[in-house]
């Protein structure tokens, strides 16, 4: 290991800091053999000093003292190197003020950055991938509807085989039942071919992939790159698939109408959702469409939507379906051509997409009737029905009579169970709590059977975010499930129309292939796109207590038969929350590790207890609240000098030891900022944030018994704007400290 | 209820929305109307509406033709032009009241004693004599309108700025006697007469 220090004298550095002694800093403290400065670093012929050092000084360990971690990454880019950031721009000089009584202190916080960087990069390893997996350039996608078509054919043209798995003898799903689709293209007034046979036999035509129908995924084991599929055919005959990825796009359910006898669902056979129409249209087969209770032609065909959705009843759907409004006017406008009325009965009318406004003007063209009322009930009258309904800009109740009322039911997604019922209900049986134990039993009981039966130790199914959809964060991921190199598409992720579900499947697809092509390199997929470090552990240290395969967000670590843990490089999003939670302390990354954090904060410069100057450790989530720093820095917000700030992976990774040594070494307070947890969590690691809080509210016996005062450690909630806030929150440290005095333990 | 109103009931039984779009000025836009209400919203008359326009056309849809034909609310219209210019259609929704309007009027179910249809009554009569306005005319009609108690308070009222405008040449007492006229007056009646007759019989033909 060599190190060699780089310093930065550009952006104002030069000027605000002695860089000369920072230099000596880093040689003298941080034991770097070798310490440069440089007027501007980042530019080309500073970056080919330290090109020149890694190659012919051998300097495999750097540390650059100039901006942040986020700036200039293409610049300081270096292979098969370790890389220290020292942030001193960002991090000292754009939150100090520029006055000569200021310079003393930003000095000291300078050092204190160069010391931390030099530790932190003595205790760092160069990552290497594990070589765990080949390429796969084969994909599985499960569902053979218009988005696992989809899924297939964008796979297909970018060169991938593709195993279809169709559980229907043919393919199509809910979109090869339409007689008509909503147009995807100009002109967005007409309605368009479904275009399903066409795609269908563009598949039985592509050599690139193969259909498996009537089949369903049995077992599904491995991780991206290397996953080992069972598919079993109805006769019960299993061939095993391998593959890189996996797409699930089973699509989607209609709503029992049955659960909505007052407007008639189950109640009168001329009451149908919108599948059901979809087929009496196909079967009049452009003659006049017939009523299903006595194949009456129909003159009248009155519309209903949001019918048991967007609704907070009991049993009712409460979320937008986003598809039923225009397809309700598509359907209106079978009925125009077959020549009867159609009224369409809405509290608001949705059509969203690029040509949603134009489809519901031609709708409105071809003479479709548009109401805007709250339906309140359907009922039998005179052999035919009648719709009650509210006007709402009338304000005043009307009837409506009709020979056939068509329900806008929503989409119920068609996806596995919860794979973590079975934990929290264990959970809660050990807990011998007993209301939830009921409430959870209960949902067991109705679990729909699993779709693609995952070996994982944390479940058989993709998990749901809410409503049964796998959906996620949708700005963070706009792709991603919380299981890398699986990839939900279409109404299984989130309700969308056949044109969304398009457009999801394509990018699924291309999500797929990335996971593929990440894992043969033992790359990270997303957030950490391209990481190569990777979790390992001291086998000999391991307690086996399982903790870290429950608590890992994404199921990546399953344990083998002696009950040791299993990483599964290609499945680990790299951040860290089993290091976190590892009560002994045996699981590292290459370049991120209980010991590199834990270095860093030791060597901070510690003043004695009676020079008035406190120390402030402050732990912040690379994803949101460092990033925030910067901005804050940016914007020339100042704050104490006393905080030194540390970017963690995710807070989920913060190990109690790094508290519980920083309080020993003599900090005065420890701030720890991730992102918010909860229903509307917004960490990147989706539990990691509410593992640290957790974790946190255990600290007070640490306190307690080290005699310190509680306020001395505390967890934030932080946001990425929360820009001005966070600054603030470290002054009020610092004002909290003057208060209740010094940490007795500075040596 | 005149005949020709019976006659329209007769032939459009159940859809006022089809005796609209055959009859009324741009009345084939009402179906584009996609509730949103911003023509009612961006009306500065809008509070003295009875319905403002994006109820009518509601109205019109269920068939409510009394209430729309014998309403007020478009009479009180006052040709703005907000409502056209922020309809997110591009209905011409300021051309469809003053249709409607002149619907109802013509069916004899515009309200008597609303002000707008009396004044427009007294304008039209006033300029249909000659083809010019008599302003002298017009004013004291105006001002008689609605009673001779009323009539010559108004005018007391107004004296000043009536002796004012007389003063410099802008009111002439003698148009009185009968006023001036444009040079082919009688020819301003046959053309009038002829719309008239074109007007009968494009109502009288169905083109829903």
């Amino acid at each position: 290991m060599k190190i060699g220090a780089y310093i930065c004298q550009g952006c104002e550095l030069g000027d605000r800091l002695d860089s000369g002694q920072l230099a000596t800093t880093a040689t003298r403290d941080g034991k770097a053999a070798l310490a440069k400065e440089h007027p501007f670093l980042c530019n080309a012929e500073g970056v080919a000093m330290i090109q020149n050092d890694i190659d012919n000084e051998g300097v495999n360990h750097l540390v650059i003292g100039a901006c942040s971690r986020r700036a200039k990454t293409e610049a300081f880019n270096f292979e098969n190197v370790t890389i220290s950031r020292a942030n001193l721009r960002e991090g000292v000089i754009w939150v100090r003020p520029d006055t000569d009584e200021a310079r003393e202190l930003t000095q000291e916080m300078a050092d204190d950055y160069i010391r931390m960087a030099c530790a932190e990069s003595k205790s760092m390893k160069i990552p290497a991938a594990s070589g765990e997996q080949e390429l796969t350039r084969e994909l599985l996608v499960v569902g053979g509807g218009i988005s696992g078509m989809t899924a297939a054919i964008e796979a297909s043209k970018a060169g991938y085989k593709v195993d279809l798995i169709e559980k229907s003898g043919a393919l199509g799903g809910v979109a090869g039942q339409l007689v008509k689709r909503v147009p995807a293209k100009a002109p967005y007034n007409e309605m368009a071919d479904t275009g399903i046979a066409e795609m269908a036999a563009a598949i039985e035509a592509d050599g690139n992939i193969s259909v498996h129908l009537n089949s369903s995924v049995t077992k599904t084991s491995g991780a991206p790159g290397r996953f080992e599929v069972e598919v079993s055919t109805e006769s019960g005959a299993t061939n095993t698939v391998t593959t890189g990825s996996i797409i699930q796009a089973t699509g989607f359910n209609t709503y029992d109408i049955n659960k909505l006898p007052e407007l008639g669902g189950g109640q009168s056979p001329d009451v149908v959702d919108q599948l059901t129409f979809e087929k009496l249209v196909k079967e009049a087969n452009g003659g006049a469409i017939k009523r299903p209770s006595d194949g009456k032609e129909i003159s009248n065909a009155v519309f209903v939507q949001c019918a048991g959705q967007r609704s907070e009843k009991e049993g009712h759907l409460p979320y937008c379906s986003g598809h039923c409004c225009l397809t309700s006017i598509k359907q209106a406008r079978y009925a125009k051509e077959a020549g009867a009325d159609a009224t369409v009965i809405f509290t608001d009318l949705r059509t969203p997409g690029a040509g949603g406004e134009d489809f519901y003007r031609g709708g409105q063209e071809a003479g479709v009737s548009f109401s805007k009322g709250e339906v309140s009930e359907v009922v039998s009258a005179g052999g035919g029905l009648e719709v009650k309904y509210k006007d709402m800009i009338l304000n005043e109740d009307c009837t409506i009579g009709a020979d056939i009322v068509v329900l806008a039911t929503g989409m119920v997604p068609n996806n596995g169970p919860d794979p973590y019922l079975a934990q929290d209900l264990k959970a809660a049986e050990e807990a011998e709590d007993e209301s939830l134990v009921a409430e959870l039993q209960a949902k067991v009981e109705v679990a729909p059977p699993s779709v693609l039966n995952l070996d994982y130790r944390q479940g058989t199914d993709l998990p749901h975010l809410k409503h049964g959809f796998s959906d996620s964060h949708f700005i963070c991921f706009p792709y991603e499930t919380r299981r890398t190199g699986i990839y939900a598409a279409g109404p299984v992720r989130r309700p969308m129309d056949m044109q969304q579900a398009q457009e999801d499947a394509t990018g699924a697809a291309l999500k797929a292939i990335q996971a593929c092509e990440n894992a043969s390199q033992g790359r990270a997929a997303h957030p950490r796109s391209g990481d190569l470090s990777f979790p390992t552990f001291r086998i000999e240290g391991c307690t086996q207590c399982k903790r870290c395969t429950v608590e890992c967000p994404f199921g990546a670590i399953n344990e083998d038969e002696k009950g040791y843990p299993q990483y599964n490089e290609s499945r680990c999003r790299r951040c860290g929350t089993c290091m976190g939670a590892c009560p002994v302390r045996v699981i590292s990354f290459e370049n991120y590790s209980v010991e590199t954090v834990g270095q860093q904060l030791k060597n901070v410069d510690m003043p004695d207890e009676f020079d008035e100057k406190p120390r402030i450790l402050v732990l912040a989530c690379e994803n949101d609240a460092y990033p925030a720093l910067d901005m804050a820095a940016m914007n020339r917000t100042e704050y104490s000098s006393f905080a030194r700030v540390i970017p963690v992976r995710c807070l989920g990774s913060v190990n109690t030891i790094w508290v519980t040594d920083a309080l020993n070494s003599g900090y005065d307070g420890i701030m720890l900022m991730g992102c918010q947890k909860g229903d509307n969590y917004q960490c990147h690691f989706v539990k990691g944030s509410e593992m640290a809080h957790y974790r946190m509210s255990k600290i007070d016996d640490t306190l307690q018994s080290l005699n310190l005062e509680q306020e001395r450690v505390a967890t934030y909630e932080v946001s990425i704007t929360d820009t001005q806030r966070i600054p603030q929150l470290i002054n009020e440290m610092e004002e909290t400290i003057e208060k209740i005095g010094m940490s007795p333990f500075k040596f | 209820m005149s005949d020709m109103n019976t006659a329209m009931v007769e032939k459009y039984r159940s859809s006022f929305l089809k005796e609209v779009e055959a009859n009324v000025e741009e009345g084939d836009w009402v179906k584009m109307c996609m509730q949103c209400g911003v023509c009612s919203g961006s009306c500065p008359m809008e509070n003295n509406w009875e319905h403002p326009p994006q109820e009518l056309f509601m109205m019109i849809r269920a068939n409510k033709r009394e209430e729309v034909l014998s309403s007020s609310s478009m009479w009180m219209c006052t040709s703005c032009y907000n409502c056209i210019a922020r309809c997110p259609r591009g209905l011409p929704i300021t051309h469809i009241m003053h249709g409607l309007a002149h619907y109802g009027k013509r069916l004899g179910l515009a309200p008597k004693e609303q002000p707008t249809v009396k004044f427009s009554q007294l304008f039209w009569d006033n300029l249909t004599k000659t083809g010019r306005v008599n302003e002298l005319k017009l004013g004291l009609s105006l001002y008689f309108m609605n009673g001779f108690g009323e009539g010559i308070k108004t005018a007391l009222k107004m004296k000043d700025v009536g002796l004012g405008m007389m003063k410099t040449g802008r009111l002439n007492p003698f148009e009185i006697f009968g006023g001036h006229s444009c040079k082919g007056a009688s020819d301003i009646k046959k053309m009038l007469a002829k719309a008239k007759e074109i007007e009968e019989s494009n109502t009288a033909e169905f083109k829903g």
